[in-house]
């Protein structure tokens, strides 16, 4: 968890933290800062004049130290996290080293240059074995490229123009071909900029949450102010001398350090698992709204289906595959560049049928198009064949005799998740060929899990209901869009949220954007366009749709270590209380020695333990808060109970416990 | 099982059982429904004509503060001229009693307006019948109304899923003295003159006691007062021994009803919560915290006061009896337990016994009582005060189950957050800060001299009387000489910000949340009605008033009690 290096880096930044500027943003710290300060000019003043409520020197030089450490212990708890943080980051960071340039001027001359001096809006060409300079969009071309130094996948992707794969980031590498990107952020703005400057000290923001966090453990600061300083009168009154010493001593003990002390090393601890995820955020805020998601809209394909629909059944009038009929399947299919249509000559393949194109001579083939949903081919011999989606068929075909002969057979695929395509030759249907979706093993746990986390996810597909119906319920959503078209999304999304629904979802493509940008949560995958990119509040380095659910758990996470700690910090007030009211006052009211429970030795060793316990929880904690308390989906109730009986109840034993044997030690040591 | 228990736990049972029907019937008045006693309509509708307001205006949290604060400087105003100048008002002062001094006087007129009801001057002898019908007894009407009135106020906003209307505070304040503190009230003076409380207008009447000495008896129109004192959780007494005076309260019985008569409507207002939102399983909650907290405190002080004095055990005086010093033999120490801690709990202050004499853990549980605030809590303003607790506690317990924390599909924020702990740190702050204060004065001009009792006692009757200023009780721990310029003035100022803030930063909250969007309940949202939400707000209550009272129990009671 933690290395040499980022120890003593943190070391270091624990003192450069102390300045009272940066103090002063931590309310809590900022007054054990004081506290300390008033110390040291108690304790310099106790070494030239005897004054009972000054103590001994000895006493006050060992609780002002003790003081100044838990300051340190604080912001070594930040420095840690930050260190963390900043190693994740440099990590991806070096990706980015410098490296050439082949910056393409408008005469079309290119002139090699630093990576560094790229500029938003310039155009660079990228070659076989080349490097990418700097994150860009693909204007011309397309290219394999090999990602692992960013994603640690291994398997090279396609990046393409005019795609909703258009983005390369800088540092992959170019393994095929040759294109022409542009460069689309400034030097220092990238996302990933962004994120290393959230972790980062100087420009973090803290969250909503984090804020209204803060003011209540200042105003509990300011309750215990109170009390300390009342108790000055109050002990005038019994006649009961208190020193400097141990009314600072109390209140330190009694104002939440542990929390305070942690809190930002929590959230940044956030951030950070984040980042090892692959998931840039763009704010710390989106991380938190996270965990408080109620509706995931998931696209269906690779989300839950692994990858594409595969056709798996050739079907003709009489619900058999004969050759014909496939050779004309697999002959509509050739121009059809989708995963689908790509799926059909694989399975004419395994059923031993191949056409090359330049063997049906002089065909015109008519492509793939979103618009008529049909692809095919106009033979030579002046045969139309037609391949494509049933209705799109449907409408085509004249002869509607063939077309009821078919409809059980098309309702039986679709009945079962499948979907039919039908094929077509002059008009008259002649079968169906089925496609079907594999549902990815695992994903309905994943889905029960989210059921009882409260979040309800919605399937998005192009499939028709029926279809859609049928992996619904397989895989386990509550819901789903069928036959959906980017509007659908943004108007669901729209609809959630105004019964007061935070919306999660991932997307890619540029016509993704505005529901991106609408959704609460909205996670771009790297891969994806530009403008996916800049309307979400997330970017997944993996590209991995699947990211979404662990981008909750890692909100929810963060949340409930800031509630359990603030539970355990206040808790230990109790035991606080018990070690040190009755050696405030144990001198001169021997009767209050009844509430010494713990048995400890001396006033003096009393105090000391609790300053000296309410030190070292915070070291103590700081694997906790940087891990993260671990999130179970059991239903909000029974985690409740949980939390409240390892933090709250634990919090009011275990220092009891610490205190009593710092106590022992102490005493054993003088 | 011992009668005086058996008495204790009836009482108890039959507030409960009474304050449900109320409850109901309450939701009732403040939606405007049809009721029974719809036939006060006429005299309302009259009052409003007369004063120019239009009782069904749509009013925001703004506008309704605006009435709150208006009418009340309006109220303490009337009160302060009427003390200051009581001598000159020609009739109903048949012993011709004088003017007040300026501090005096503010200081009442500030404890009557604010419900709290601190009184430091003795009614028998200080005020004329004037003032005791209308001004004390009016007052302890109306402030009780106002509190009541925040209240349904704060059940609107709680319930608005958008929209800025909490109702109109004239309207709810008006049918709440006529529908609700009225029709009560008339029914428990009427309990009371009938088991012998005076309700007569004659002056000093000479009684030949059994000795043969004549003495003086003061008389007047108690029963209507003392029968509002306790329903309105005022605690005003008519006369200066409070619920202790014969013709306070006679009798066992009118114990019963004057005890139950304290707890009813702050019990019916956490019920009339559940009936108003529909979500009575979340009231049961709710009382639920209520009530554990609260038995615990009556067994804790029962068994103390049942198992005496033990420094008179040691001395071989009186051994196994219970503590009766400063008691009413007719009451004896479970019934007079009980009231204290039911008195304390709603902010209501009248005395059946003398809380200074009890043993120092009882007098420890009355002040933690009043520290708390909210165990049902005064009339109105107890369920307001326990809903700065319920932010406190959702505000925690939500980021444990991993969700930004939300009331009621209200999300809870920094501006929330803020008002609520502004209003947690002003009771410790004017408690505290009072006693500091005191302490300090008496240190160093110890010829004060307002303490008649030294030590942790002494302590014990300046913070006794600093928590009861500021928690708008109103009952004195006794031993203290309050009536001087330093006390009037101090608690004062401690009574004004403790009624007001604690009513302004709750409606300022939901006035806040009712901009807000509501969030839907799912599975993942915190159930606020589970026995783990309990846990967190009894653990949030205890720990806000436990931890910063502390150190001053223990320089009072608790070293008293260790001491003993």
């Amino acid at each position: 968890m933690f290395t040499a290096e980022t120890v003593s880096q943190a070391m270091a930044q624990s003192f450069v933290k102390l300045k009272p500027a940066l103090m002063i943003k931590n309310p809590v710290m900022f007054t054990v800062e004081l506290g300390t300060v008033i110390m040291l000019i108690v304790t310099i003043l106790s070494g030239f004049t005897t004054n009972e409520s000054l103590g001994s020197v000895g006493y006050n030089t060992v609780i002002t130290l003790l003081l100044f450490v838990t300051v340190l212990f604080g912001n070594f708890a930040e420095a840690i996290a930050e260190a963390r943080g900043k190693a994740q980051a440099d990590t991806l960071r070096k990706t980015r080293k410098e490296t050439k340039a082949k910056r393409l001027n408008d005469d079309g001359s290119i002139t090699e240059t630093s990576s560094s001096d790229l500029k938003k809006g310039d155009i660079f060409l990228v070659e076989e074995g080349d490097v990418i300079p700097a994150d860009g969009e693909i204007i011309e071309g397309l290219a394999s490229i090999d990602e692992s130094a960013i994603t640690g996948e291994s398997a090279p992707v396609i990046r393409e123009a005019e795609t909703d794969h258009n983005s390369v980031i800088g540092g992959t590498k170019v393994l095929s071909d040759q294109i022409k990107v542009q460069v689309i952020t400034e030097p220092g703005e990238s996302f990933l900029d962004k994120m290393i400057s959230l972790v980062e000290g100087a420009n973090r923001q803290k969250t909503p949450n984090e804020i209204a966090l803060t003011i209540l453990l200042a105003s509990f600061t300011m309750v215990f102010l109170i009390v300390t300083i009342t108790l000055q009168p109050f002990a005038d009154y019994a006649n009961t001398p208190i020193a400097i010493a141990a009314l600072i001593s109390l209140f330190v003990c009694l104002i939440p350090t542990t929390i305070g002390g942690l809190l930002s090393a929590i959230g940044i601890a956030g951030m950070d698992r984040a980042l090892r995820a692959n998931i840039i955020a763009k704010s710390g805020k989106a991380v938190e709204t996270a965990g408080d998601i109620d509706t995931l809209l998931l696209d269906k394909t690779g989300t839950i289906t692994i990858g594409n629909r595969k056709a798996t059944g050739f079907f003709n009038l009489n619900g058999k595959a004969d050759e014909e009929f496939v050779r004309l399947a697999v002959l509509s299919s050739l121009s059809d560049n989708t995963p689908e249509g790509k799926s059909i000559l694989k399975l004419a393949k395994k059923q031993n049928v191949t056409v090359e194109k330049n063997s049906v001579g002089d065909a015109s083939f008519i492509k793939f198009s979103a618009e008529t949903r049909m692809s095919g081919v106009d033979l030579p011999d002046g045969r139309k064949v037609r391949k494509g989606a049933w209705d799109a068929i449907y409408k085509w075909s004249d002869n509607k005799t063939d077309l009821e002969k078919l409809e059980e057979k098309v309702k039986e695929i679709s009945n079962n998740g499948g979907t039919p395509l039908a094929l077509a030759v002059d008009k008259k249907a002649l079968g169906v060929i089925q496609l079907e979706d594999i549902i990815k093993p695992g994903i309905q746990e994943r889905f029960a899990r989210l059921r009882k986390m409260g979040v309800k996810t919605v399937m998005v597909t192009g499939d028709n209901p029926l279809t859609a119906k049928y992996i619904a319920e397989k895989a386990g959503v509550d819901d789903f869009i069928a036959e959906a078209k980017p509007e659908d999304k943004l108007e669901y999304i729209k609809k959630e949220q105004e019964q007061g629904k935070l919306v999660a979802m991932m997307g890619d493509g540029t016509n993704d954007a505005p529901a991106l940008a609408q959704a609460d949560v909205g996670v771009a995958m790297n891969s994806g366009t530009q403008a996916a990119k800049e309307a979400s509040n997330m970017v997944d380095l993996d590209s991995d749709p699947t990211k979404l659910l662990e981008v909750i758990e890692i909100g929810k996470q963060l949340l409930i270590t800031r509630g359990n700690v603030t539970t355990f910090s206040i808790a230990n007030d109790v035991a606080k209380y018990f070690a040190i009211v009755p050696a405030l006052f144990a001198a001169s009211i021997p009767g209050l020695n009844a509430m010494n429970i713990m048995n400890l030795a001396t006033p003096e060793s009393a105090i000391l333990s609790a300053v000296i316990f309410n030190a070292i929880i915070i070291p103590l904690l700081i694997p906790l808060a940087l891990r993260g308390v671990k999130y179970r989906p059991v239903g909000a109730s029974t985690l409740l109970t949980r939390n409240l009986l390892v933090y709250g109840l634990g919090g009011i034993i275990v220092p009891f416990i610490g205190i009593k044997a710092i106590d022992l030690l102490v005493n054993s040591l003088l | 099982m011992n009668t005086e228990i058996l008495g204790v736990i009836l009482i108890f049972l039959l507030s409960v059982a009474l304050a449900w029907p109320l409850g109901k019937y309450m939701v009732k008045v403040f939606r405007g429904d049809k009721t029974w006693s719809d036939f006060m309509s006429p005299l309302e509708r009259l009052v409003f004509k007369l004063s120019g307001i239009d009782p069904n205006q749509p009013m925001d949290w703004k506008q309704n503060l605006k009435a709150l604060l208006g009418i009340n400087i309006f109220f303490f105003l009337f009160a302060f001229i009427a003390l200051a100048f009581q001598s000159l008002h020609p009739f109903w002062n048949p012993v011709g009693i004088g003017n007040w001094e300026p501090t005096l006087a503010f200081n009442t007129a500030v404890s009557f307006t604010t419900n709290t009801n601190l009184q430091h001057y003795s009614g028998e002898t200080g005020a004329s019948y004037f003032t005791q019908l209308l001004v004390f007894c009016w007052l302890q009407f109306v402030s009780a109304a106002t509190g009541i009135a925040a209240c349904a106020l704060l059940f609107q906003g709680l319930k608005n899923k958008t929209g800025s209307n909490l109702g109109n505070f004239y309207n709810l304040m008006m049918k709440s003295c006529t529908r609700i503190l009225l029709p009560l009230a008339i029914v428990l003076s009427l309990i009371l003159t009938i088991n012998g409380s005076t309700t007569n207008f004659d002056g000093l009447q000479e009684v030949t006691t059994l000795e043969g000495e004549t003495i003086q008896v003061a008389g007047g129109p108690t029963a209507p007062m003392v029968a509002i004192k306790q329903l309105g959780t005022n605690g005003g007494g008519y006369f200066g021994p409070n619920s202790t005076h014969p013709f306070e309260n006679p009798n066992y019985l009118t114990n019963i009803a004057e005890n139950i008569a304290i707890l009813l409507i702050p019990m019916a207002l956490v019920f009339a919560f559940g009936f108003y939102l529909n979500r009575k399983k979340l009231a049961m909650l709710f009382f639920a915290v209520m009530s554990i907290l609260f038995i615990a405190f009556v067994a804790i002080s029962v068994s103390e006061e049942m198992n005496g004095n033990p420094a008179f055990t040691e001395m071989g005086l009186a051994a196994n009896q219970s503590n009766m010093e400063g008691k009413e033999v007719r009451f004896g120490p479970a019934a007079s337990s009980l009231w204290g801690v039911s008195t304390t709990a709603t902010s209501n202050g009248s005395v059946n016994s003398m809380h200074d004499s009890h043993t120092p853990l009882s007098g420890g549980i009355f002040l933690l009582d009043m520290m708390i605030n909210a165990v049902y809590g005064g009339v109105g303003v107890g369920f307001i005060n326990f809903f700065v607790f319920v932010i406190v506690a959702v505000f925690i317990a939500g980021q444990m189950i991993g969700r930004t924390p939300d009331l009621l599909g209200k999300k809870i924020e920094a501006r929330e957050v803020k008002i609520a702990a502004l209003v947690v740190i002003l009771h410790p702050l004017l408690i505290l800060v009072g006693t500091a204060l005191a302490s300090y004065g008496i240190v160093q001009n110890p010829e004060y001299g307002w303490l008649n009792n030294p030590s942790f006692h002494g302590f014990s009757e300046m913070l006794y009387e600093n928590t009861s200023a500021a928690a708008n009780n109103g009952s004195g721990f006794e031993g203290l000489g309050d009536n001087t310029q330093f006390w009037n003035i101090l608690t004062g100022i401690i009574m004004l910000l403790g009624r007001y803030l604690p009513i302004i930063g709750p409606l300022a909250i939901v006035g806040s949340l009712a901009a807000k969007k509501p969030v839907p309940t799912t599975s993942g949202s915190l159930q606020l009605d589970s026995p783990a939400f309990g846990a967190v707000l009894i653990s949030v209550i205890l720990i806000v008033a436990a931890l910063a009272f502390f150190p001053a129990l223990a320089l009072g009671p608790l070293a008293e009690y260790f001491t003993f």
